[in-house]
């Protein structure tokens, strides 16, 4: 493939114009390197363009049990939108979205780093524990899950009877069934999950960070909190945006914690915008309604999806 | 693009979308010559086992090769929608009889009547298969609810069995105990919860399009009640039947309100002694009111329907009805097989004596049932963990079950 391989200079070529055979080179090299993309555009639009249209459409559409079998749907011009913009469930919902979302970040960023910064330490046996952690993320959600509801049940739940006997509650937590706890029940859940996501990237991020900067600050004098201040701290900096940015996208969408857990309940207490999507379109079966919370969910992400693009590019100018 | 094609990537659109719920592919296998493919959800046993064998017995029968389809209950409906669409629907469907009408509302369906031999029902199973008027699904077996209570637990009281409210109630109370509760039940937000409900709300002479009524209020300030007296675990709004099932066999519950499909599990516990009777009624003399469960056999139309109509005939025979009914401890359809089998299994005589007064909950609502059913469950979750009182939280459920109305 010597013709094809684009060589970095050719200053003698320079003056003359090229010749009909060059620029044939020049643009079979341009079709072959946009062969490379054709798969993934291919990709992408086969499993992420025509959903999401399909989705899009279908919101504006009067879709029910009957469409999928004769296909005839008719469009319903904004009526899904109005539908859940007027129902009391799309503030409560995106409500505790924006609950869920921020309250699982915080938790798992914070526990994430803390332990990652832990981790960095050699003692014996470190990484093996540093790999047992690993574990909330390679188990299925659905097991997960399930061991969160057995833990969390008030009469017999493992966390009950902990804090029981340490007297830090008189009465059993109605984790699961008071509409007061639930948002935390599976927002500890969710936590749990997401730590070792947190913990590997910001650990990962710990690594790069040069060891020679804090002999430097040792020598100025530098405690472990001025150390972490002005040196992890701000040299972490863009590994932290992409942890929280990947994790928000991750958690605003976040489903099957929540189904497993609670299925959105109790009295709507959990329900998210995923949540209610999928009840609108599988339990109701008013598929367009379901569409609809859905595209506002999507319009969610997006916004923060281009945030991070954005982030992602100043910080490569920078470089 | 046809409409077809483009109604089941639609489908497989909205269910990339909205959950994953598994592979969405326009490629099926073909179905091998003399084979049905069966859709059902009895992934539990012993109905797993039971259909199984009763398939079996039919295939060879009528000379063909039956294969089943098993999934969670969950997926039965999508998956049906997602083969409607790509016209790959399988030849024989078992599915939970509220969702029966919008399948038959498709138009997939085969209407059944003169096409298959139903002489001798009980009116109200072939009613449970009924859409617009037209019969497109028929049970073998039906089952309904009824309250178990531990024998052992009620000598020690000395205490009978509650036949009204209020002797449920004081009963509930009484044998509650630092670990045990009076009374378990499922209050979970599904339709599970909805089911277990209704008991209370028709018995009272509620009704599912008139939730906002006094005697609707009136049930489930007297349901909520039973969690207010602390006879009722607050956890049971996350209990599925068989979580109540459990905790009955491990002695945290009295009594407990559950269906007959529990016998054979409940029996095969040793050691524990329990007894079923009626649920209890409002006022002595009143009759319980159940809605009628069970699973309907539905035949949607194609080139195998005459086969599968033909081992659907087989497996409704009254000799399959009888084995199936027994296997899975279910009320078969018939008054004469079910007489029958009373004598062998007397633990099912509640549910028997529930059959001909049972409710299919889809009568009266039909495709916009699951829609109801929904409001009605968070009004239960309202109303027992105080968010709303019983009577604001019917009138938001009625409120919405109306707009669902509206929209069909």
């Amino acid at each position: 493939m010597t013709t094809v391989v684009d060589r970095p200079a050719a200053p003698a070529a320079a003056p003359t114009p090229p010749t009909p055979d060059a620029r044939a080179a020049a643009r079979r090299t341009r079709l072959a390197r946009m062969s490379f993309y054709v798969p993934s555009v291919l990709y992408l639009l086969l499993f992420f363009g025509y959903p999401i249209t399909a989705n899009v459409v279908m919101s504006f559409q009067d879709y029910t049990v009957t469409s999928f079998y004769d296909g005839d749907a008719p469009f319903n011009g904004l009526a899904n939108y109005t539908a859940i913009f007027t129902d009391d469930l799309f503030g409560a919902s995106l409500w505790h979205t924006v609950v869920f979302t921020v309250a699982s970040l915080v938790a798992q960023f914070a526990l994430g780093l803390a332990l990652a910064l832990y981790f960095r330490r050699r003692f014996p046996l470190g990484s093996v524990l540093r790999a047992l952690l690993l574990l909330p993320w390679l188990l299925p959600l659905l097991v997960s899950g399930t061991v969160f509801r057995w833990l969390l049940d008030q009469d017999y739940g493992v966390v009950n009877q902990v804090l029981l006997s340490l007297h830090l509650v008189s009465d059993p937590v109605p984790w699961l069934v008071s509409p007061d706890h639930a948002m935390a029940a599976v927002v500890i859940a969710n936590v749990w999950i997401g730590i070792p996501f947190n913990m590997v990237i910001l650990y990962g991020g710990l690594q790069s960070v040069p060891p020679q900067l804090y002999e430097a600050a040792s020598l100025d004098g530098a405690g472990a909190w001025g150390k972490f201040r002005h040196i992890t701290w701000p040299l972490l900096r863009p590994v932290s945006a992409v942890v929280l940015m990947l994790g928000l996208i991750y958690t605003v969408k976040a489903f099957d914690v929540v189904m497993v857990l609670t299925q959105g309940g109790p009295a709507d207490a959990t329900q998210l915008l995923s949540t209610w999507s999928y009840q609108l379109s599988f339990t109701n079966l008013q598929f367009g309604q379901g569409a609809a919370v859905s595209n506002v969910l999507i319009v969610i992400a997006m916004v923060f999806a281009l945030v991070y693009l954005r982030a992602v590019r100043a910080e490569q100018s920078e470089r | 693009m046809s409409t077809r094609i483009r109604a089941a990537t639609a489908a497989c659109a909205a269910f990339a979308l909205s959950a994953t719920l598994g592979g969405c592919g326009l490629i099926t296998a073909e179905t091998p010559p003399n084979t049905l493919t069966v859709a059902d959800y009895y992934t539990a046993e012993p109905g797993n086992t039971a259909l199984t064998e009763i398939l079996k017995t039919c295939g060879r029968a009528t000379g063909v090769h039956v294969v089943r389809e098993v999934m969670p209950r969950a997926q039965l409906v999508p998956k049906l929608l997602r083969d409607g669409a790509a016209r790959t629907l399988p030849d024989l469907v078992l599915s939970d009889n509220p969702d029966l009408p919008k399948l038959a509302s498709t138009g997939a369906l085969l209407p059944l009547k003169g096409r298959t031999d139903t002489a001798g029902f009980y009116k109200s199973v072939l009613e449970a298969g009924t859409y617009d008027g037209e019969l497109y699904g028929v049970a073998p077996g039906v089952n309904g609810l009824a309250l178990f209570y531990d024998k052992a637990v009620f000598k020690k009281a000395g205490l009978e069995p509650p036949t009204t409210w209020k002797e449920l109630r004081d009963t509930a109370a009484e044998l509650t105990e630092r670990h045990r509760y009076g009374l378990a039940l499922s209050a979970v937000g599904t339709e599970e919860g909805s089911w277990q409900y209704e008991p209370f709300l028709w018995g009272n002479g509620g009704d599912l399009d008139g939730l906002g009524s006094k005697a609707s209020v009136d049930s489930l300030t007297y349901w909520s009640g039973l969690f207010g007296d602390g006879s009722v675990s607050k956890s049971a709004l996350n209990w599925q039947q068989s979580d109540v099932a459990e905790q009955f066999i491990g002695g945290h519950a009295a009594m407990m309100v559950n269906g007959s499909w529990q016998l054979a599990a409940l029996d095969a516990e040793k050691g524990l002694d329990y007894g079923v009777v009626p649920l209890p009624v409002p006022e002595r003399g009143d009759t319980p009111v159940t809605p009628l469960g069970g699973e309907v056999w539905a035949v949607p139309k194609g080139e195998r329907q005459d086969k599968a109509t033909e081992v659907l005939d087989c497996v409704l025979s009254p000799r399959n009805m009888y084995d199936w009914a027994r296997l899975r401890a279910d009320v078969p359809a018939r008054p004469d097989v079910a007489k029958r089998l009373v004598k062998r299994q007397p633990d099912l005589a509640p549910f028997v004596a529930g059959v001909p007064a049972a409710r299919a909950r889809t009568t009266e609502l039909g495709t916009v049932y699951p829609a109801v059913s929904e409001a009605l469950y968070t009004a239960l979750h309202q109303s027992v963990t105080g968010t709303l009182s019983p009577a604001r939280a019917l009138k938001a459920a009625q409120r919405d079950a109306r707009s669902a109305v509206d929209d069909h």
